[in-house]
C-alpha cells in the first residue's frame, strides 16, 4: 500500500551530497514530496528530511540504497508514531479592503502570527504538522492567495533516540 | 615531505599496489603523465588507442587480478569516452580507480576548453567519486577510492583533478589510514539453516558475489555436504568448475536447460552474491515459484530487491557460506542427485559433429587451451554460445560484461586481461558487430605484444538483435544485417598482426595445430551462417515453462 513516509539523514555536508541524493531518487523512480536540509551543530554534518510516497517495498529499498551513498553517515525511516514532524509556512495573502478580521481569526485559531501587513496584503507565518499547514492552507483559498512558501518537513525522533547512536562515530575525513 | 599534487597521485597509487595503468594522455593530465615518465620503473603505463578501451582494459585487469584497475584520461572528451567503461565496471561490481584532469580551479563552470562536469556525468555509475579542489586533500581522496572500490560491493570509483592541483603541492605523509567502511558485520543464519535441513532438493545459485569474494571452496564444500546442484549465472561462471559432477552451469535466458529447469524442480535455492537480474529469473512471479529462496548478499539493497519473501542473509558470501558450512547436517537425497545427473546427462549428449557451427567452434577451441586459459567475450549471440560450451575451470578466468552488456567491451578487456596473466595465453571470443566498435585496439594488442587469440564469429549480421527480429518482429531484420566488406584478416595485417580466415571444422582444426604466435594477436575469422541461432531461450518475461530448445 502506497503511504507517505519520512527518511531522517546525517550527511556529510560536502559538494555536491544533495546532488547525490536527488539523483538516486531519480535514477531508482523514488519521488520526492519535500525535502529539507540544514547544517547540524558540527558543521561537517546536515542534517535532511524526506518525504516521499511508496509501498513497504519502496520504503527499504529507499533507505538502503541511501545508506549505500558515501556521503550517506546514516539513513533511517522515521515512522509516524515515533517521531515529531514539523513544517514551516510563509503565506501572503490578499486583503479586500473590507477589514481583515476573518483572516486574523482564522491565523491566530491555527497559532500563526502575522509578519508583515500593507494596503491589500499580509504575510503570515505559520509552523505545524504538515497536515495542519495543508488544512490551513486550504482554508485560506477563499481569501486570496498571492504566493507561499514551505519548509518541507522537519523530523525527529520522540524519545532521547538519536540518528546515530552514540557508539557510532562520525566519520572525521572529507 | 613536500610534494606536487602529480606525485602524490603516482606514490598513492604505488602505495596500494597499482603497478598498471592504462590511459590516454591530454592537455589536463600532462603533469600526471610527467611523473608516469619519471616513475616508469614502478608503474607501467599502457597506451591504448581510445580512453573507452582502456577503461575497459583497466575493468578486464581488475577481474584477472581481484584488485582495483587503474585507468587515466584528460579533460572534456576523454574523460567522457571513460563513461561506458565505468558504467560496464559498475554494473558488474568491479574495482576500478578512474583518474581524470579537469581544468584549473579557477576555470571550473566557466565552460572552459575541454571542460565537462565528468562527476555530475559519472555520478549514477560510480560508487563514488570526487572532485579534488585542494592539493592537500589529495592524499586522504586517494586512499578513500581504494578503500571504497574494493570494500564491500567492489566498484568504479572516479577521483577528477584539476590542473592546478596536480601542479600545486603540500605535504605528503604517506601513512594515511581510510576511514572505517561500515558493511553487514554480523549476520544471523538460524533461519538459513532451518531451510536447509527442511529441504529435500537444495539448489545453489552463485554469482559473480562469489567470485569477487573469493568463495569458490565455500561452495564446493557446501554443495559436497548438502547434495545440491550448483547454477550459475553469467557473472558467476567461472566460480565452480565445469568438471564438477553437480555444476549444472548458466541459468537464465540463454543459460542451459538443466540448470533453469532444475532451478524450478528445486524446493531451495540458496543464492550467492547474485542479483536476481531479469536475464536470469525471467518473470519474477513465477520464477522458483515451488522453492523457498535464502538470498545471501554483502549489499544489503540487493536483498528483496527484485525477488521477494526470501530468507536474508547480509554478508560475504565466503564467511556466510563459511558459517553455514560449519553448521549444516550432511544430506544425502539419491533422487534428487539421480534426477540432476540426468538432467545433465541428456543435455551433454548434444553435438554438432562436423557442422562448423558456434558451439562446435567454441568447444574446438576450448579443447586446444583448457579451462584456465583468459576468455574474454563481447557482447550478443557468440558471448552467449561462449556461456554455454566454453568449460570454465577456473575463478577469474571469464572476462565479459554482464550488467551493461557493452559491445565493444571485449578488445580492451582481453588486452587487460592478458597483461595481468603475464601475457600469457589469451582468447576473445567477438561477433563481427562487436569487434567493429573498438578493433582500433589491435594497435594496442599489436604495440603491448599480447598474444590474444581473437575469434570473430563472423555471421555478418548482429545476430542478437536478428534473433529476436525473428522471432519476435516477424523476421522484419531492421538495420541488423551488416553486409559489410571488410576483410578482417587484411585489417589485422595492417594493423602489424596476422589472421586467418576458415569455414569448416578442418581449416578450424588445422589453424590450431599450427599455433599462434606467441607475442601477437591473431585474428581467426570464422564465417558462421546467418541464421545461427542461440538457443535454449527464455523469451523475455517468460519462466521455464516458455524455454525454446530449438
Amino acid at each position: 500500500m502506497s503511504e507517505r513516509f519520512t527518511v531522517g539523514l546525517i550527511v556529510r555536508n560536502r559538494f555536491g551530497v544533495l546532488n547525490r541524493i536527488a539523483g538516486l531518487y531519480g535514477k531508482r523512480g523514488y519521488n520526492i514530496d519535500s525535502l529539507a536540509v540544514g547544517e547540524t551543530e558540527d558543521p561537517s554534518i546536515s542534517r535532511m528530511t524526506i518525504v516521499s510516497t511508496g509501498d513497504m517495498y519502496t520504503r527499504t529499498q529507499v533507505v538502503r540504497q541511501l545508506n549505500k551513498l558515501y556521503d550517506v553517515i546514516e539513513a533511517v525511516l522515521l515512522e509516524d508514531d515515533k517521531s515529531i514532524c514539523v513544517e514551516h509556512l510563509l503565506i501572503k495573502l490578499k486583503l479586500n479592503g473590507e477589514g481583515n478580521g476573518p483572516i486574523t481569526a482564522l491565523i491566530n485559531t491555527y497559532g500563526g502570527k502575522v509578519v508583515d501587513l500593507g494596503a491589500g496584503f499580509l504575510v503570515a507565518d505559520l509552523t505545524g504538522s504538515p497536515e495542519k499547514i495543508q488544512e490551513f492552507i486550504e482554508k485560506c483559498v477563499p481569501f486570496g492567495i498571492l504566493e507561499l512558501c514551505r519548509s518541507g518537513a522537519l523530523a525527529l525522533s520522540t524519545g532521547d533516540g538519536r540518528i546515530l547512536n552514540n557508539k557510532q562515530t562520525i566519520r572525521e575525513e572529507h | 615531505m613536500v610534494l606536487s599534487g602529480a606525485q602524490i597521485l603516482i606514490e598513492e597509487l604505488v602505495r596500494h599496489g597499482t603497478n598498471t595503468v592504462f590511459g590516454y594522455p591530454g592537455g589536463q593530465v600532462i603533469d600526471i603523465y610527467d611523473e608516469l615518465y619519471r616513475n616508469a620503473h614502478r608503474i607501467g603505463h599502457i597506451l591504448t588507442a581510445h580512453e573507452q578501451g582502456a577503461a575497459h582494459a583497466a575493468d578486464g585487469y581488475a577481474r584477472v587480478t581481484g584488485r582495483p584497475g587503474v585507468v587515466f584520461a584528460t579533460s572534456g572528451p576523454g574523460a567522457t569516452n571513460l563513461v561506458t567503461g565505468i558504467a560496464n565496471a559498475y554494473l558488474d561490481s568491479v574495482p576500478m580507480i578512474a583518474v581524470t584532469g579537469n581544468v584549473t580551479v579557477n576555470l571550473l563552470g566557466k565552460d572552459s576548453f575541454q571542460e565537462v562536469d565528468i562527476v555530475g556525468i559519472t555520478q549514477p555509475v560510480v560508487k563514488h567519486n570526487f572532485i579534488v579542489r585542494d592539493v592537500g586533500e589529495l592524499e586522504s581522496v586517494v586512499t578513500e577510492a581504494f578503500a571504497i572500490a574494493t570494500s564491500g560491493r567492489p566498484g568504479p570509483v572516479l577521483i577528477d583533478i584539476p590542473k592546478s592541483v596536480q601542479r600545486g603541492s603540500c605535504e605528503y605523509s604517506g601513512n594515511l589510514r581510510p576511514s572505517a567502511r561500515d558493511s553487514c558485520g554480523s549476520f544471523d543464519i538460524t533461519e538459513a539453516l532451518e531451510a536447509i535441513s527442511k529441504s529435500k532438493r537444495p539448489l545453489i545459485y552463485c554469482g559473480g558475489g562469489v567470485v569477487s569474494a573469493g568463495a569458490e571452496e565455500e561452495v564446493l564444500a557446501l554443495s559436497k555436504k548438502i547434495s545440491a546442484p550448483v547454477t550459475l549465472s553469467m557473472m558467476g561462471l567461472s566460480a565452480v568448475p565445469h568438471s564438477y559432477e553437480l555444476n549444472l552451469g548458466m541459468c537464465g535466458m540463454h543459460g542451459r536447460a538443466p540448470s533453469t529447469l532444475m532451478q524450478s524442480r528445486a524446493d531451495l535455492i540458496i543464492a550467492v552474491g547474485v542479483r536476481f537480474s531479469d536475464r536470469a529469473t525471467g518473470d519474477v512471479s513465477a520464477y522458483a515459484s515451488n522453492s523457498k529462496i535464502i538470498h545471501i548478499d554483502i549489499d544489503e539493497a540487493e536483498l528483496g530487491k527484485n525477488v521477494p519473501n526470501i530468507i536474508e542473509v547480509c554478508g560475504s558470501a565466503k564467511s556466510v557460506l563459511a558459517a553455514l558450512l560449519e553448521s549444516t547436517e550432511e544430506k544425502r537425497n539419491e533422487e534428487w542427485r539421480r534426477e540432476v545427473l540426468e538432467s545433465k546427462e541428456k543435455d551433454a549428449a548434444c553435438s554438432d559433429g562436423d557442422r562448423f557451427s558456434p558451439r562446435a567452434i567454441i568447444r574446438c577451441i576450448n579443447g586446444y587451451f583448457g579451462g584456465e586459459t583468459v576468455v574474454a567475450t563481447d557482447v550478443g549471440q557468440h558471448q552467449m554460445w561462449v556461456m554455454q560450451n566454453y568449460a570454465f575451470e577456473k575463478p577469474r578466468t571469464l572476462l565479459t560484461s554482464g550488467g551493461l552488456g557493452t559491445m565493444g567491451f571485449g578488445l580492451g578487456a582481453a588486452i587487460g586481461g592478458c597483461i595481468a596473466s603475464g601475457r600469457k595465453r589469451t582468447v576473445l571470443f567477438t561477433g563481427d558487430g562487436s569487434f567493429g566498435m573498438n578493433l582500433n585496439e589491435m594497435a594496442t594488442a599489436v604495440m603491448q605484444r599480447t598474444p590474444i587469440l581473437i575469434v570473430i564469429l563472423n555471421n555478418g549480421v548482429l545476430g542478437m538483435v536478428r534473433q529476436w527480429q525473428n522471432m519476435f518482429y516477424e523476421g522484419r531484420y531492421s538495420s541488423t544485417t551488416l553486409g559489410r566488406k571488410t576483410d578482417f584478416v587484411a585489417l589485422a595485417r595492417a594493423f602489424g598482426a596476422d589472421g586467418c580466415r576458415v569455414d569448416s571444422m578442418a581449416a578450424l582444426k588445422d589453424a590450431m595445430e599450427r599455433g599462434f604466435p606467441e607475442d601477437s594477436p591473431f585474428v581467426l575469422d570464422c564465417r558462421i551462417a546467418r541464421d545461427e541461432m542461440v538457443f535454449p531461450m527464455i523469451p523475455p518475461g517468460g519462466s521455464v515453462r516458455d524455454i525454446r530448445l530449438s
